[in-house]
């Protein structure tokens, strides 16, 4: 009888322990919620207070002189990421078809995949300072060109290691029944393998976009900053995230109202490219 | 068709065919090989006045950050990088740990994909934003609220008071690496709830039919069985936490002095770099901050490979071997 009722009392015990436990682990949830909530909140309050059309279409003001807008940061944002996706994904698209069609059963080829899932994680500021000597330096000045060669590269190995995945998923029956009509590897290629992955691969593109478009480091030391709205990619080019970093810093009350909104609109920008990926890869499952 | 005609198609579809191979390989080969190298061949080269100046020793350990007398030394860098990286880690890493079971094991099915998708927008935020969002909503909380409550509290205890020395201004160790922990935990956790996911179910429920609570089967069957793949993405989330640049530029207040506290002004290797490459005014100074970002390049580079071919390689395997 003792005996039992002692089992009883260590069988509570160990229930409590673990519930106990995973309350504690219920708090952690709860406070990643919490930091979740306490950001997107202010970036969504003080970035609705202070956006308007103005923000758009108005080229700034001088330092300290109330109005005008962000027009420069955003023309530049836009060419620099469009350029660095247009040079991003051929060339990503292409390694990652490598990797998987021509090289599943080669160590070197395996190495060469293993080492550009090593890139993805790279820090992004050491790519903008090598860009920087190989590009800017030689030419004498930034321009908005060497930014987007920067922000190219952070997005390669991104599309290059999701093509690769998603082309693994491509059934290998698809590409025998291929060969056995006489398909030559680049038509399998082609029309059976990218014609199976196209939506994985738009998905891989997506989180390419979506990780460089809110990048800052790299493009501090290649694309720099400008005041004045440029077309020319050979000149210097604000960006909408240099712009923020430097009008957060700065001495001005309006600059660091238009920093926030220039946030808001970052952020609902690079969310949307993140939930399109996710759209598409639930609808692949 | 006649027959020279189909033989002229097979010849053109042939040389295709090795153009492609060729094209697809070159690029692959530059991804893979070259792109590393060119990188860490740049960044050596540049590197390579402060290099030959400080030497390796001369550099590492020296704590002077001098641009006047253009005398450099990397320490405070490197050790306000190792710092940060290491307590927001210490933050992040329960925290993730506790996300992960809470997801995996506690909340109810049709909220799980709710959980999920918040824990990725928050890390789907640019890491600008955060850095913003820390100096101007955390910063000031820590200043006037947290920082002074935990000087009252832990001051006057012999030792743990000296962490908490100094004025409390919000712009130190200790909120550059709670904000720096905040931007690793959506990574982190994404990596371990995955790890925890592949534990096979079958050796869960072996666990409950031997009456283990659902604490005892996580810690005896599940964190065991995920445990390459914690360690893997405790890794790779340190990996991005030393290189996070944006998220603690404007928190560190860019100071070459080596922190004793954690209300102590910092600097840290990403934030040297991104506050003076511009200004840097002669080659030394340039060089030297090459000389960092070099540092910073090794460094995280051999923690991603090790990460990669040690550890996510092997539980690939294993994961195949138990037929996931």
């Amino acid at each position: 009888m003792e005996g039992y009722r002692d089992l009883e009392r260590r069988i509570k015990f160990r229930k409590v322990k673990s519930a106990f436990v995973l309350f504690l682990s219920f708090l952690t949830a709860v406070y990643g919620i919490f930091w979740l909530f306490w950001i997107i909140i202010d970036v969504f309050s003080k970035g609705f207070q202070n956006i308007s059309i103005d923000l758009i279409l108005q080229d700034p003001a001088p330092p300290g002189v109330e109005g005008g807008g962000l027009k420069h940061a955003f023309v530049g944002h836009l060419i620099i990421t469009s350029l660095a996706t247009l040079i991003g994904i051929p060339i990503g698209i292409a390694a990652g078809i490598f990797f998987t069609e021509y090289g599943r059963f080669s160590k070197f080829v395996d190495f060469l995949r293993t080492m550009t899932d090593s890139l993805v994680s790279l820090p992004s500021i050491i790519v903008g300072t090598a860009v920087y000597a190989i590009m800017v330096k030689p030419v004498g000045h930034f321009f908005g060109l060497s930014g987007s060669v920067a922000l190219a590269l952070l997005m390669l190995p991104v599309i290059a290691i999701t093509t690769a995945q998603i082309l693994k998923l491509v059934p290998d029956s698809l590409r025998e029944a291929a060969y056995a009509l006489g398909a030559f590897k680049w038509q399998v290629i082609k029309d059976i393998s990218l014609a199976a992955a196209k939506r994985g691969i738009l998905t891989g593109v997506i989180l390419g976009i979506a990780r460089i478009t809110g990048e800052t480091a790299p493009l501090l030391f290649t694309s720099f900053n400008n005041n004045f709205t440029t077309y020319n990619i050979f000149d210097p080019m604000a960006s909408l995230t240099v712009t923020i970093f430097v009008y957060a810093m700065g001495p001005y009350e309006d600059w660091h109202r238009k920093a926030w909104a220039a946030s808001l609109i970052l952020t609902i920008g690079t969310l949307i490219f993140f939930i399109m990926a996710k759209y598409l890869l639930g609808k692949k499952k | 068709m006649d027959g020279i005609n189909k033989h002229t198609y097979r010849r053109r579809d042939k040389i295709i065919d090795k153009v492609v191979f060729i094209a697809l390989a070159s690029v692959a080969l530059f991804l893979g090989l070259l792109y590393p190298l060119i990188i860490g061949g740049s960044l050596l080269k540049e590197a390579w006045i402060a290099i030959e100046k400080f030497g390796v020793i001369g550099f590492i350990g020296s704590a002077v950050w001098d641009p006047v007398r253009e005398i450099f030394g990397g320490l405070p860098a490197i050790v306000g990088t190792l710092l940060t990286t290491v307590i927001a880690s210490l933050i992040a890493i329960p925290v993730c740990i506790g996300v992960a079971i809470f997801i995996t094991e506690l909340s109810p099915k049709p909220l799980k994909p709710v959980f999920i998708t918040a824990v990725e927008l928050l890390g789907a935020i640019p890491s600008i934003i955060y850095g913003m969002w820390g100096f101007f909503v955390v910063s000031p909380v820590m200043a006037d609220y947290v920082e002074p409550f935990l000087q009252e509290l832990l001051l006057d205890i012999p030792i743990i008071g000296k962490l908490v020395d100094g004025i409390p201004t919000g712009i130190d160790l200790l909120t550059s690496s709670l904000v720096l922990s905040i931007m690793i935990i959506p990574f982190m956790a994404t990596i371990v709830k995955d790890a925890f996911e592949m534990t096979p179910q079958l050796l869960k429920e072996a666990g409950y039919g031997m009456g283990a609570t659902k604490w005892e089967v996580i810690k005896d069957v599940v964190i065991p069985y995920a445990f390459p793949g914690i360690v893997g993405g405790i890794i790779l989330s340190v990996g991005r936490a030393l290189g996070e640049t944006m998220a603690v530029a404007f928190l560190t207040g860019n100071v070459h002095k080596i922190p004793t506290s954690l209300l102590d002004q910092l600097t840290t290797i990403t934030v040297s770099i991104a506050n003076e490459f511009t200004e840097a005014d002669t080659d030394v100074y340039l060089s030297s901050l090459y000389y960092l970002a070099l540092i910073l390049f090794v460094i995280s580079f051999l923690l991603l490979i090790f990460s990669k071919f040690f550890i996510f390689k092997r539980l690939e395997k294993r994961w195949k071997v138990t037929g996931i």
